[in-house]
């Protein structure tokens, strides 16, 4: 029987422990299989957050070092300046990165830190039972936004990849959502071209994906990919926000 | 090798290269930060790493991903800025990780002083960062010890793999000294850190590394601590530095660490014009605290008066009270802040106090 379909041997066998429907097995599906097209599986380390995904880990089947809340951008600092040969990427949810981790990804693009950032915005923090991220948008209700977030109260959501790609240090910086197969095959192109930037030392790279969180928005899965693209795309526009890879 | 004169951070910072430290993650502050400015002009030099980080918190977690990368690294820092890598240093021990961490500790609490302190005792030996661990703590009194030290501490921090610190005040930073920097033989005895994450493959001889301090299993978090804690255990037998100073049949016994305890070396040779035959106890590590040997002294019958000194409110004096165990009263002379006493002072405390 010919093979039509494999699972790419850079995660590993465990069963993922997210909610159905979730955005973020996607997403190390994507990773995943880049690192196996690009060949770097054996060069590849990864800085896993606090968040839904702390277990990313037990996936990943790289080399993996699982940083405190929002700082594995400086743990990716520490590992790339010890060993540049590694390709070294940190996987940070919107609470992790947007919020308490802010300092440690601005000075890591800042100092142009030859590393690869895959940021997964579901706007909520899914981990802790969906309280309002600096991503939720205005009049979005989560636990701790009961009445829909104010924007008087707590300002106007935080576009990261377009703040990031103001950094010089950015070289790739693209946001990409993965609601449909066609948006799904662009984010995985994305990911690709951010660890090439990597790879080829051209400096930071990060890549914002649009994701779902259906157990705290309270839909089903289709219903959050169709909010995803009614809601969030609109406020956060997918496409390149930087890329000075072809530069000089 | 010649004596050289040389100012205390930078004979420290030389100190580390010199024990194979190559990568250094630090953010300025008042008084260590020669031991920055030391590493910016020397690792480039060297095929090392310096990086000035954004914040002590973004250093202690750079320190962090190096050390779980298979490096010797350290940080340097003050008071204010180790309150930041406190949360670092928790998940260094977490994590199993070989780091060395020095604090010049300065007057506090808040923005405080930039002078000389030791008021970061407690949060140095009683854990500081959340949960049930410690750091090796070494607590040098002279900036030639202050170089001995550093060069252990990589050591130690590698043997145990564990976060090592090099507790000194503020005045071991700034003083100048004639130091050497005697030739070491390598260890060789240290484990291999075949669980450093450099990348893997099937084909490689070592198991996929994980460099986490997460057990979300009761059970497993558990196994994790009880290694932990049988590692201090082992520790305390092993590594407990402790320096006895004119204690036989002393009448009266002086404890203190660092820049105090040297003071009061002074003090006891004034007190001995006086009749007073004075001694004292000088905790090399202050964690793992010497507990026997503070209790022996002091438990000696000759003993009737026992004060602790230090630039603080009173903090290890609740160590040699707990290792005394009630035997023996334990008095305290100090102030908080970064207030240093003279020798003068203290010989006329303990002459105050004899009296008492
Ligand atoms: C210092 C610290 N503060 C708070 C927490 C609790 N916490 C765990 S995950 C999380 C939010 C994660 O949200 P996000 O980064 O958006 O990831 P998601 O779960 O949505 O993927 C918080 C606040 C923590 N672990 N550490
Ligand atoms: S809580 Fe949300 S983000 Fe977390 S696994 Fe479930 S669906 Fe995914
Ligand atoms: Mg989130």
């Amino acid at each position: 029987m010919a093979t039509v379909f494999k699972k790419t041997p850079l995660l590993t066998d465990a069963v993922l422990h997210y909610c159905p429907g979730c955005g973020h097995g996607i997403v190390h599906r994507l990773v995943a299989e880049c690192l196996e097209e690009l060949g770097i599986g054996d060069k590849a380390v990864a800085v896993v957050p606090v968040g839904c995904s702390v277990f990313a880990y037990r996936y990943f089947n790289v080399d993996s070092q699982e940083a405190a809340h929002g700082r594995a951008p400086a743990v990716a600092t520490g590992i790339k300046r010890v060993h540049p040969e590694n390709v070294v990427f940190t996987y940070q949810g919107d609470g992790d990165l947007a919020s308490i981790g802010t300092a440690e990804i601005v000075h890591a693009a800042h100092r142009g830190e030859k590393i690869t950032t895959i940021f997964i915005n579901n706007a909520i923090y899914g981990m802790t039972g969906g309280q309002m991220a600096p991503t939720t948008l205005v009049g979005q209700k989560t636990t701790t936004s009961p009445y829909g977030r104010d924007k008087d109260w707590c300002g106007s959501p935080i576009r990261m990849a377009e703040m990031l790609a103001t950094i010089d240090g950015s070289a790739y910086i693209e946001r990409v959502a993965v609601n449909n197969t066609k948006n799904i095959v662009r984010a995985k192109a994305a990911i690709k071209k951010a660890f090439q930037t990597q790879i080829e030392g051209k400096g930071f790279s990060l890549i914002e994906v649009l994701s779902n969180c259906p157990t705290n928005w309270g839909l089903s899965p289709a219903e959050s990919m169709e909010w995803l693209e009614q809601n969030m795309i609109p406020y956060y526009p997918l496409g390149v926000k930087k890329d000075t890879t072809k530069e000089d | 090798m010649a004596k050289e004169f040389m100012k205390g951070c930078e004979a420290i910072a030389e100190a580390a290269i010199q024990a194979g430290c190559h990568y250094f993650f630090g953010y300025p502050i008042t008084p260590q930060t020669e031991v920055p400015e030391y590493m910016a002009a020397k690792l480039p030099k060297i095929g090392g790493c310096f990086l000035q980080a954004e914040s002590e918190v973004a250093a202690i977690n750079m320190v962090y991903g190096a050390a779980g990368a298979g490096a010797r690294v350290m940080t340097s820092s003050s008071s204010p800025g180790v309150s930041l890598k406190l949360e670092g240093i928790s998940y260094l021990a977490g994590a199993e990780l070989p780091a060395v961490i020095v604090n010049m500790m300065r007057g506090g609490p808040g923005l405080g002083s930039i002078q000389a302190s030791q008021g970061d005792y407690f949060q140095t030996t009683k854990g500081g960062g959340h949960g049930d661990y410690h750091v090796i703590a070494l607590a040098p009194s002279t900036v030639q010890e202050a170089i001995d030290l550093m060069q252990d501490a990589f050591d130690l921090a590698d043997m145990y793999r564990t976060p090592t610190m090099l507790l000194a005040d503020g005045t071991i930073g700034q003083m100048m000294e004639p130091v050497e920097f005697k030739p070491r033989e390598k260890r060789t005895d240290l484990p291999a850190k075949d669980w450093a994450t450099t990348g893997w493959g099937p084909n490689s001889n070592r198991p996929r590394a994980v460099v986490n301090s997460l057990y979300i299993e009761t059970e497993e978090l558990q196994e994790m601590n009880d290694r932990l804690q049988a590692r201090y255990r082992m520790i305390e037998e092993k590594e407990t530095r402790v320096e006895l100073y004119n204690v036989e049949d002393a009448e009266v016994i002086l404890c203190a660490y660092g820049t105090v305890a040297r003071i009061c070396k002074s003090a006891v040779a004034l007190a001995a014009k006086q009749g007073v035959k004075v001694g004292l106890v000088r905790p090399i590590t202050i964690w793992p605290f010497p507990k026997k040997a503070v209790h022996d002294t002091i438990a000696q019958d000759s003993v009737k008066t026992v004060i602790t000194i230090e630039i603080s409110a009173g903090q290890m004096v609740e160590d040699v009270r707990l290792a005394v165990n009630g035997e023996k009263e334990v008095q305290f002379f100090g102030k908080p802040g970064s207030y240093c006493p003279t020798a003068e002072e203290i010989c006329e405390k303990i002459m105050e106090m004899r009296r008492a």
